[in-house]
């Protein structure tokens, strides 16, 4: 199946219209000796024979619909109203381009000026972007529109309780750089960034510093008071945060971050297998001129009447090239519509309701982990809906015993962190029913 | 226009049901410190699942698109995005894997992601593949840090990237991204990089040469082999940028003609939805002996069973947070393993003959860039138009009132007043002829009535928006009370 419209009688005409007889007389403009010979994928497929394919692919894998799961760090199991995945697969959206072109775009840039809007009453920031690739490419960004903004500052902070992940990506994004990248140490027994180290660390020649909230243990972090620290020395403060724990917890622009992002895929955006996802960003008003990605603001035509535009492009690549803000081009439009039907949905109280139950469940389970013999609570920070437990029954035996029965997770830490042997990650959302912490509770007794 | 989310909706509506929690209430400023908390509820719209209905309905008849529209974007490849790739993504057994699940728990996925970097690899004609990049730029991005890593090992990260003047933006932002000075390639009077040029610009320091081939012009350059052994001569590597890799399926390969490393773009030569400006997947691939920098993690092939691994000391690093678009690259492998062998070489006639097509039917009206056979797309130019005042972006708008998509307009930069055309090989001769009939009919407005085009779009959902006033005046969000500068009079729709 290859979904060309052009019949074999068509073929004819057209090649007649320009003055070629052939099929194969289309590669003329190909070099003879480039023309590939022998080109060799697998046979075409039916519709019939791809929907058998993906079946059989698919039942090979666990999925979090039909297995209790409790894996988070990074990409959550949260529920989904039906109504987002409606919405985001109505074609008109799915099937458009990025709205450069304003007039025939209405629809996605009213979306996602609302999208925006969204962000930054949840993260209490002045501005928001319209997406960027996914949580840890928005965190390596927001780095480097920070470094721009403090000119001549060539070090940055990253704490050790951001998401491992994350703390590659920046690694990454700065590699061809000459900027160095310190790390701040966390407390072992609180499980958050070492206040005392960090501010050791703080001297002028710092541009920013990066702390993840909730961090990658589940804990809380005090970020007013790094906030305080920072700004003390003229550091940016960019907060990595959950948004689903904004209908929760403190905002970064009430505590003082200049930069907020993070990944949005708990906003109505599937798991599937890391991606795609959707890096939200969201900063104060001053540093707009210096943000990365694509922005929606509004504008009016010539009879007045109000409309949306892409703007602010002179920051862009297609416009100043190598002089842009990033590279920049896609963002990541449909995750974003996604997010901000989630958002709507769900709405005021919404957001609030699912952060309390994703905390109520979490805690719940939590403390009936701590009753049973051969575990205890590995840092004693509080948390919102992740937290760490240490045990002495072995990793292995245990992971063993939860894949028998087919539950998911939780996440063993060492490979994140070597000095965390024993240690085990869980998350628990809104969609963990008590029956299903009963089996789990019951396996871990075992 | 449409009132917005937070202009309707009452206090307290809800559109949301959640179970009632099974467990005791607990206390939350017994566990977490009050100072920690949120002071204010978000500002989030209070809105009925059915407001949410036909507001977001409302707002997506307010939008062209490809299953609605024929949209001739040159350099996007706006090809028809097969409705069953979207149904067998979407179904239990992929939608919710996670992504630090075990792997024996994965097999099936990633089994499929493993074949599809191998058929990536046949497809282009090299030797490995990631796909971890979310999208072209950050494929670029992953190439040429493979590129500076490469350099590095050899003592010397080198200082400069070559590329076109008529190369995408994206390039030169990405080299930029990487450090390297960025050094312009003039094209020569046939639209092709000129050689002599090339010559002169070529040193010890130059790190690479990105390209992207048929150019953004539309056309082949046919001199790629001369041109990667003068880039090579002095070390330095050759870089594919995929954007326009939809002709050359089946046809040719650019691991043939020199190319060292290459990004594609899935959702232009693979059919992925674009979703509104993304997701997109940007897909990297190399030469054997550039394979040990690729992102990490790996999937690999160990006996019986297909695994993660992320022991690669000489990869550049990791671009994203797991292991790229998934749900993006199983759309892109569906649409492969349609098209097999025949399909995919049929896509690439297909497309070289809908663009020449379009070309001879579009010649007599509109200057022709570059008069000679193109490959997937072609540049016009308004220039006749703006004799009478009506420049590119006069047209382009106007074309929205006939429900066509406008061209790609002032793109390459080197063309004064570009019409960039690419129709895609899955249009038919009907819809090609019917958009000469338009844009014949718009040339003779153009000649007859110039005035009627500064008006122009007429029958979309806004008349012409000022982009310029928006960039001066910065109003990006909804804010409770209208901004007094804002010469908006109404929120009304």
């Amino acid at each position: 199946m290859d979904y060309i419209s052009n019949t074999p009688d068509d073929e004819r005409i057209m090649l007649d219209r320009i003055g070629l007889r052939r099929m194969e007389d289309l590669a003329q403009p190909i070099p003879e000796k480039l023309r590939l010979k022998n080109f060799r994928v697998p046979s075409g497929l039916s519709e019939l024979e791809l929907k058998r394919l993906f079946l059989e692919k698919a039942k090979m894998n666990w999925d979090a619909a039909l297995h209790s799961s409790y894996l988070g760090a990074g990409a959550y199991d949260h529920f989904i109203p039906s109504v987002v995945e409606h919405i985001v697969g109505r074609s008109d959206f799915y099937t458009s381009y990025t709205p450069y072109q304003a007039e025939a775009s209405q629809g996605m840039l009213q979306a996602i000026f609302e999208y925006q809007t969204m962000i930054a009453e949840l993260t209490g920031l002045d501005v928001s972007n319209a997406s960027l690739y996914d949580g840890a490419s928005a965190a390596a960004e927001a780095v480097l529109m920070a470094l721009s903004i403090q000119e001549g500052r060539r070090k940055i902070l990253i704490s050790k309780t951001v998401h491992p992940s994350t703390r590659r990506v920046i690694k990454t994004y700065l590699s061809a750089q000459s900027v160095e990248i310190l790390e701040i140490p966390y407390d072992p027994l609180d499980g958050r960034t070492d206040l005392t180290a960090l501010k050791v660390l703080l001297t002028d020649e710092v541009a920013c510093c990066v702390v993840q909230n909730p961090n990658f243990f589940g804990g809380i972090e005090e970020m007013a008071k790094i906030a305080e620290a920072l700004h003390a020395k003229g550091v940016l403060f960019i907060s990595v945060v959950y948004p689903i724990s904004l209908g929760l917890l403190a905002p970064p622009g009430e505590y003082g971050a200049d930069i907020a992002c993070g990944e949005g895929q708990s906003l109505g955006n599937r798991s599937l297998f890391g991606g795609p996802y959707l890096g939200f960003f969201a900063s104060r008003k001053e540093f707009v001129r210096k943000m990365p990605g694509r922005i929606v603001g509004q504008t009016h035509d010539e009879k007045g009447k109000r409309g949306f535009v892409l703007t602010l492009q002179t920051r862009e690549q297609h416009i100043r090239r190598e002089k842009a803000t990033s590279n920049i081009c896609t963002n990541e439009g449909l995750c974003a519509l996604a997010a901000s039907v989630y958002l709507a949905t769900l709405g005021k109280s919404g957001i609030q309701e699912v952060a309390d139950q994703n905390f109520q469940k979490s805690h719940t389970l939590s403390q009936r982990i701590s009753k049973l013999h051969g575990y205890h609570q590995r840092f004693r920070a509080p948390f919102f809906n992740e937290f760490v437990v240490e045990t002495q029954k072995g990793v292995s035996l245990l992971e063993k015993r939860l894949h028998q029965r087919g539950i998911l997770g939780p996440l063993p830490l060492q490979e994140f962190y070597p000095e965390l042997k024993g240690c085990l990650l869980f998350c628990v959302t809104e969609t963990k029913t008590k029956r299903e912490l009963d089996e789990l509770i019951q396996v871990l007794g075992l | 226009m449409r009132p917005l989310l937070f202009e309707i909706g009452s206090k307290g509506r809800k559109g949301y049901s959640l179970p009632p929690l099974e467990s005791p209430r607990k206390e939350v400023s017994s566990l977490i410190p009050p100072h920690l908390l949120r002071k204010k509820p978000p500002l989030l719209p209070e809105v009925s699942e059915l407001d949410v209905v036909r507001h977001y309905t409302s707002l997506s008849k307010k939008n062209f698109s490809v299953d609605a529209n024929f949209y001739p974007l040159g350099s996007c490849t706006m090809k028809y995005n097969p409705k069953v790739n979207e149904d067998v993504v979407k179904q239990i057994g992929f939608l919710n894997l996670h992504p630090y699940q075990k792997e024996e728990t994965v097999q099936g996925v990633l089994e499929v992601l493993h074949d599809l970097e191998k058929i990536l690899c046949e497809i282009v004609g090299v030797d490995a593949f990631c796909i971890q990049p979310a999208a072209g730029a950050q494929g670029e991005f992953a190439g040429l840090l493979m590129m500076h890593a490469y350099h590095s090992d050899r003592g010397n990260p080198r200082k400069k990237i070559l590329v076109p003047d008529s190369s995408h933006g994206t390039n030169p932002a990405s080299a930029a991204l990487c450090g390297y000075e960025v050094v312009q390639v003039q094209s020569n009077a046939r639209g092709r990089v000129d050689l002599e040029e090339l010559r002169r610009l070529l040193d010890q320091n130059v790190a690479g040469m990105m390209l992207t081939n048929p150019n953004t012009l539309g056309l082949f350059e046919n001199e790629v082999l001369e041109i990667a052994r003068l880039v090579h001569e002095t070390g330095g590597l050759l870089y594919y940028d995929g954007a326009n890799l939809n002709p050359l399926l089946g046809m040719a390969r650019p691991g043939d003609m020199g190319f060292d490393i290459v990004h594609l773009n899935t959702h232009k030569t693979f059919s992925t939805p674009h979703g509104g400006g993304g997701p997109g997947a940007g897909p990297v691939g190399v030469k054997k002996f550039l394979s040990q920098y690729l992102p990490t993690p790996r999937i690999v092939k160990e006996k019986d069973a297909f695994r993660i691994k992320n022991d690669y000391p000489k990869s550049i690093g990791k671009l994203t947070a797991f292991y790229g678009n998934t749900g993006v690259l199983l759309r892109a492998y569906a649409y492969i393993r349609s098209l097999g062998t025949v399909g995919l070489l049929r896509t690439g006639q297909h497309a070289i003959l809908n663009a020449n097509y379009l070309l001879k039917g579009l010649e007599a009206f509109y200057e022709v860039a570059y008069p000679e056979m193109c490959m997937h797309e072609f540049v016009l130019q308004a220039t006749r138009q703006k004799e009478n005042g009506v420049r590119a972006l006069d047209i382009a708008k106007r074309l929205i009132d006939f429900g066509i998509h406008p061209p790609t307009i002032y793109f390459p930069l080197i063309v004064p007043e570009a019409m960039m055309i690419e129709p895609t090989e899955t249009e038919s001769r009907q819809t090609l002829d019917h958009f000469i009939e338009v844009m014949k009919t718009i040339a003779e407005e153009a000649e007859k009535h110039p005035e009627h085009f500064h008006e122009a779009p007429l029958s979309a959902p806004v008349r012409r928006l000022d982009e310029v006033w928006a960039a001066r005046n910065p109003v990006l969000k909804w804010e409770k009370k209208p901004r007094e500068e804002s010469p908006v009079a109404t929120y009304s729709s």
